[in-house]
C-alpha cells in the first residue's frame, strides 16, 4: 500500500487507498445492478400471477407514488449539493445538506411503509401470490437499501463532527453519495416498470 | 425442546462420525492447551490480514472438504457396487449425493482456487497485500462459517437431500420440511457473501496495485485468469444471492416464488440457479487454466505460446459463460427455437477452449520438458480434459441431450472436466507453489505415487460411467441391481478407491515433506526456472513481500531480472513499508452472522435477530475504526532481506 499523498484534486482521490476504495465501490455497485436486475426479471416473469389476491391496478395509486418519487429524486439532488459543499471544504454545508437528504429519505420510507401496510389491509401480502411476493421483495429490497443508507450516513455524520474533513472522511461521504444516487436510479426503474405499468395494465 | 429433536439419531454411520468428530475436537483442544498454543492461534491466524496466511487457511479448509466430499463419494460408490448390502438407505443416499456435490463445488473447488489466488496473485503483480486486507479476512471467515454451518447439518438437524441443484418444488417447504434444506440455503448464502467480496477485492488489487510499468498485457497468465474469474464472480454471484434469498423467504416466511400454490413458478428456480451455476463452472475452470499455463511454461522452459490469444480466449469464454444456462435443462420444454439458440452458444464455447488446448501443445512443442510432479498433473490434464470437453459438446446438442439427460453419461462428463480440470489444477498449483508457502518442496517420489494412483483411479472410476450412461443408468439412483450395470459399477468403485488412496498418499506427503524435505535456500525454487515475480521474492516470503518493487515492462519479467542480476532488494531504494494491522473483528463479525444463519436454519427468530444485531454492532465498530496500520522501518527490512539472501 502506497501512502503517498497527492497535493491537488479532490480530497477523496488523493491517496491510493481512497482511489481503491472508490473503485471497489463502483464494482460493488456493478454487483448491485445484477442483484436488482435479477429481482426485476423475477418480477417481470411473475407479473400477472396474482392468484386470488387483488390486481395491482386495483391497488396502485398514482398520488402516493408520485410523492415518494418526488422525495427521493429531491434527496438525490440535495445529496449532490452535500458533496459539492464537501468539495468546497465546508463541513457545515455538507452536514446540513446531508441531513436534508436523510430527512427526505426518511419521508420516502414513511410513505413506503404506509403503502405496504395499506396493501396488506387490502389482502395483498408477501404470502398471497407469486406476483405480490415479487412486488414486495423488489420494492422491499430497495426500501431496505434506503434504510441501511440512512443508518450508514448517520454514522458518517458523527464521524465528520469528530474528525472534520480528511482524506478518509471525504472518501466515505463520496462513496455514500454514489450509493444514494444509485438507489435513486433503481427507484426510477421501479416507478416506471412496476408502478406505471402496473397501473396501466 | 429435547436434544433428540435436533440431533440426527438412528444411523450407525452418523453415530460413528459424531464420535470421531468429538474425539478430534477433544484432541485438538487438548493439544492446543498442552502446548499453550491458544494465544498463538489467535494472534497468528484468527486475527491475520496477511494474504499469504489467509490463503493457507483457505487451502487447509479446502483439503479438509476434499476429504469430507471424498468420503461421501466413497460411500455412494460402495452402495452402487454392492446394492444388496443395504449399506445406505435411500434417505441417507439422497443426503450424501447432495452434500457431496455442494461441498465439492462451493467448499472445495472455489476455496482451493481462491486460496491459491490469495497467496500468488499479489506476489505475481508486485503488491504488498490485497487492496482491502480487512475485507479479505472477512471473506475468509464468511466462507469458513458458511462451511461449518453446512457441515454440521449431518449431525444436527439432518442434511439437505434435494441435490446440489436444490430444484423446486422438491426443495420447497411443502415437500422438504425441516431444517435440512435451510442448511443448504444459509450455508451457501453466508459463504457467497465472502466470494463476492473476494471478487471485488482481487479485481481492485489487480487493477490498481500492479508493479510500476506493468500493463494489463504484461500480467502473468494466472493473474489474468484471476481477473477474468473475478469479473464472472461479480456478475454471477448476486444472482445466486437473490435465488437463495427468494427460496429462503419462500420456506421461512411463506412467499410464493417457487411454490405450486399461489401461481408460483418452480421452473424459475432452475433458470436462476443456472444463470449463476453455469458461470460458476467457469469460475472454477478458468483459474485452473491459468495454473496449467504457468506450470507448462515453467517446465517447458519457454514463454507461453500465444499469450495474447490465451487472454482473449479467456475473456470470450467468460462472456459466453453467461449465455448458455438453458443447456442444463433442455428437456424442461423451452421449445425448439430456444433450445437451438442455447445449443449453438454452448458449442461455441468449445472454440476458445480448443484454442487454449492448441496453445498449450504449441508451448510444449520442441521444448525440453522437465517431468516434475506439477508438470505431470498438467500434462495429464490435457488429454483427460479433452475427453470431458468433447462429451460436453455431445451433451450440448439439444436433440441428443434428450438421450443423455440425467444419465451417468452426464455424471462422467462433468467429473471429467471438474476433476481433470479443477482438481488436477489444485494439486498442480499446490505442489508448484508449495515452496513459496512453506519454505520446502513436497517430496517428488511420493508426489508421483499420489499422481499415478489418482490419475489411474480417476479414469478407472469415471470412464466406465460414460457407458453406464449410454446403457441407461440414471443419476442419483439408489438401487442399481440391474445385472447389466453391475460389472461397470464395480470397476468404477475400484477406481474411486484408487483416487482415495492417491489422496491419502498426497496428505501423507505433506507430513513427510514437513519432516524430511530439504529447506529452500533460494526463492527460485524450481531449478531456477521461475519466470514471474513470485519467484523473485525470498523463501519463505517476508510478510511485506517485496523490499523494493521492480519496474516491469514485459511478460515473464523475472527471466530478464536474473540475466541482469537484479533482485527485489535494491538496498539504496528501500523505504518504510506501510502495512495493515491484524484485527479480530472479521472473525467476530462473521461468527455473529454465522449464529444468525444458524438461528434461521431452525427458524429460531430470537437467535437470528441476536446474531444479526451482533453483526451490525461489529459493522458500526468497523465504521468508527480509523486504525491506519503501521510502517515497517527500513532497518528491519534490510536486516530481514540480508538474512534471507545470505548477504
Amino acid at each position: 500500500m502506497a501512502a503517498e499523498e497527492l497535493k491537488t484534486g479532490p480530497l477523496e482521490y488523493r491517496t491510493q487507498e481512497g482511489q481503491m476504495g472508490i473503485m471497489g465501490f463502483w464494482i460493488f455497485l456493478g454487483a448491485e445492478v445484477v442483484l436488482f436486475s435479477t429481482l426485476f426479471a423475477t418480477y417481470a416473469v411473475l407479473f400477472g400471477r396474482t392468484a386470488d389476491a387483488p390486481h395491482p391496478g386495483e391497488l396502485f395509486e398514482p398520488g402516493i407514488v408520485l410523492i415518494m418519487t418526488f422525495l427521493l429524486l429531491t434527496s438525490s439532488f440535495t445529496c449532490g449539493l452535500a458533496i459539492h459543499e464537501m468539495r468546497r471544504g465546508s463541513v457545515k454545508g455538507l452536514t446540513i445538506w446531508m441531513a436534508i437528504t436523510l430527512a427526505l429519505g426518511l419521508g420516502f420510507l414513511g410513505f413506503e411503509i404506509y403503502e405496504f401496510v395499506h396493501y396488506a389491509h387490502e389482502g395483498a401480502t408477501i404470502q398471497s401470490s407469486a406476483f405480490w411476493s415479487a412486488f414486495f421483495i423488489l420494492a422491499g429490497t430497495h426500501g431496505l437499501h434506503v434504510t441501511l443508507g440512512i443508518g450508514w450516513a448517520i454514522l458518517l455524520l458523527i464521524q465528520i463532527k469528530q474528525r472534520g474533513l480528511t482524506n478518509v472522511t471525504s472518501r466515505k461521504f463520496f462513496i455514500i453519495s454514489l450509493y444514494w444516487h444509485f438507489l435513486d436510479v433503481i427507484w426510477i426503474f421501479i416507478f416506471t416498470s412496476v408502478y406505471l405499468i402496473g397501473m396501466v395494465i | 425442546m429435547h436434544i433428540t429433536d435436533i440431533l440426527v439419531t438412528g444411523e450407525p454411520i452418523i453415530y460413528g462420525a459424531m464420535v470421531s468428530m468429538a474425539l478430534v475436537g477433544i484432541a485438538l483442544f487438548f493439544l492446543l492447551t498442552y502446548f499453550k498454543k491458544w494465544g498463538w492461534l489467535w494472534r497468528e491466524w484468527l486475527t491475520t490480514v496477511d494474504h499469504k496466511k489467509i490463503g493457507v487457511m483457505y487451502i487447509l479448509s479446502a483439503l479438509l472438504m476434499l476429504f469430507r466430499g471424498g468420503v461421501d463419494a466413497m460411500m455412494m460408490r460402495v452402495q452402487l457396487a454392492f446394492p444388496d448390502l443395504g449399506f445406505l438407505n435411500s434417505q441417507h443416499y439422497n443426503e450424501i449425493f447432495t452434500t457431496h456435490g455442494t461441498i465439492m463445488i462451493i467448499f472445495m473447488a472455489m476455496p482451493f482456487l481462491i486460496g491459491l489466488m490469495n497467496i500468488i496473485v499479489p506476489l505475481q503483480i508486485g503488491a504488498r497485500d490485497f487492496a482491502f486486507p480487512y475485507l479479505n479476512a472477512l471473506s475468509f471467515w464468511s466462507f469458513f462459517f458458511g462451511m461449518a454451518l453446512f457441515n454440521i447439518s449431518f449431525v444436527i438437524g439432518g442434511s439437505p437431500d434435494a441435490g446440489w441443484t436444490s430444484y423446486t418444488p422438491l426443495s420447497g417447504a411443502a415437500m422438504s420440511p425441516g431444517p435440512g434444506q435451510n442448511f443448504y440455503l444459509m450455508g451457501l448464502q453466508l459463504s457467497g457473501i465472502g466470494t463476492l467480496a473476494t471478487g471485488i477485492n482481487l479485481m481492485v488489487t489487480i487493477l490498481k496495485m500492479r508493479a510500476p510499468g506493468m500493463k494489463l498485457f504484461h500480467m502473468p497468465i494466472f493473474t489474468w485468469s484471476t481477473l477474468v474469474t473475478c469479473f464472472i464472480i461479480v456478475f454471477a454471484f448476486p444472482i445466486l444471492t437473490v435465488a437463495l434469498a427468494l427460496l429462503t423467504i419462500d420456506r421461512i416466511f411463506g412467499s410464493q416464488f417457487f411454490t405450486l400454490t399461489g401461481e408460483g413458478l418452480p421452473m424459475m428456480w432452475a433458470n436462476l440457479f443456472w444463470m449463476w451455476g453455469h458461470p460458476e463452472v467457469y469460475i472454477v475452470i478458468l483459474p485452473a487454466f491459468g495454473i496449467f499455463s504457468e506450470v507448462i511454461a515453467t517446465f517447458a522452459k519457454k514463454r507461453l505460446f500465444g499469450y495474447n490469444v490465451m487472454v482473449w480466449s479467456m475473456i470470450v469464454i467468460a462472456l459466453l459463460s453467461f449465455l448458455v444456462w438453458v443447456h442444463h435443462f433442455f428437456t424442461m420444454g423451452a421449445g425448439a427455437f430456444v433450445n437451438s439458440v442455447f445449443s449453438i452458444s454452448t458449442m461455441l464455447i468449445a472454440v476458445p477452449t480448443g484454442v487454449k488446448i492448441f496453445n498449450w501443445l504449441a508451448t510444449l512443442y520442441k521444448s525440453k520438458i522437465e517431468f516434475t510432479v506439477p508438470m505431470l498433473w498438467s500434462l495429464a490434464f490435457i488429454p483427460s480434459f479433452i475427453l470431458g470437453g468433447v462429451t460436453g459438446v455431445m451433451l450440448g446438442m439439444a436433440a441428443a441431450d434428450y438421450q443423455f439427460h440425467n444419465s451417468y453419461f452426464l455424471i462422467a462428463h462433468f467429473h471429467y472436466v471438474l476433476i481433470a480440470g479443477t482438481v488436477f489444477a489444485c494439486f498442480a498449483g499446490l505442489v508448484f507453489w508449495y515452496p513459496k508457502m512453506f519454505g520446502h518442496k513436497m517430496n517428488e517420489r511420493l508426489g508421483k505415487w499420489a499422481f499415478w494412483l489418482f490419475f489411474f483411479g480417476f479414469h478407472v472410476c469415471f470412464f466406465p460411467q460414460y457407458f453406464l450412461g449410454l446403457d441407461g443408468m440414471p443419476r442419483r439412483l439408489f438401487i442399481t441391481n440391474v445385472v447389466e450395470w453391475l460389472p461397470l459399477n464395480v470397476i468404477s468403485t475400484v477406481g474411486a478407491f484408487g483416487m482415495g488412496l492417491g489422496f491419502i498418499v498426497f496428505v501423507y506427503n505433506v507430513y513427510y515433506s514437513f519432516r524430511y524435505s530439504e529447506r529452500e535456500t533460494t526463492g527460485d525454487s524450481w531449478n531456477g526456472n521461475g519466470r514471474t515475480l513470485e519467484w523473485a521474492t525470498t523463501t519463505p516470503v517476508p510478510y511485506y513481500n517485496f523490499a523494493t518493487v521492480p519496474y516491469v515492462d514485459e511478460i515473464d519479467p523475472y527471466v530478464r531480472m536474473k540475466e541482469e542480476g537484479k533482485t527485489t532488494f535494491e538496498e539504496s531504494k528501500v523505504k518504510p513499508i506501510h502495512m495493515p494491522s491484524y484485527t479480530g473483528q472479521p472473525f467476530i463479525m462473521m461468527a455473529f452472522l454465522g449464529l444468525a444463519s444458524f438461528g434461521l436454519v431452525f427458524e429460531w427468530m430470537y437467535v437470528a435477530v441476536f446474531g444479526l444485531l451482533g453483526g451490525v454492532v461489529m459493522m458500526i465498530r468497523r465504521s468508527f475504526d480509523y486504525d491506519d496500520g503501521y510502517y515497517v522501518p527500513v532497518e528491519e527490512i534490510k536486516r530481514t532481506e540480508k538474512k534471507a539472501r545470505g548477504l
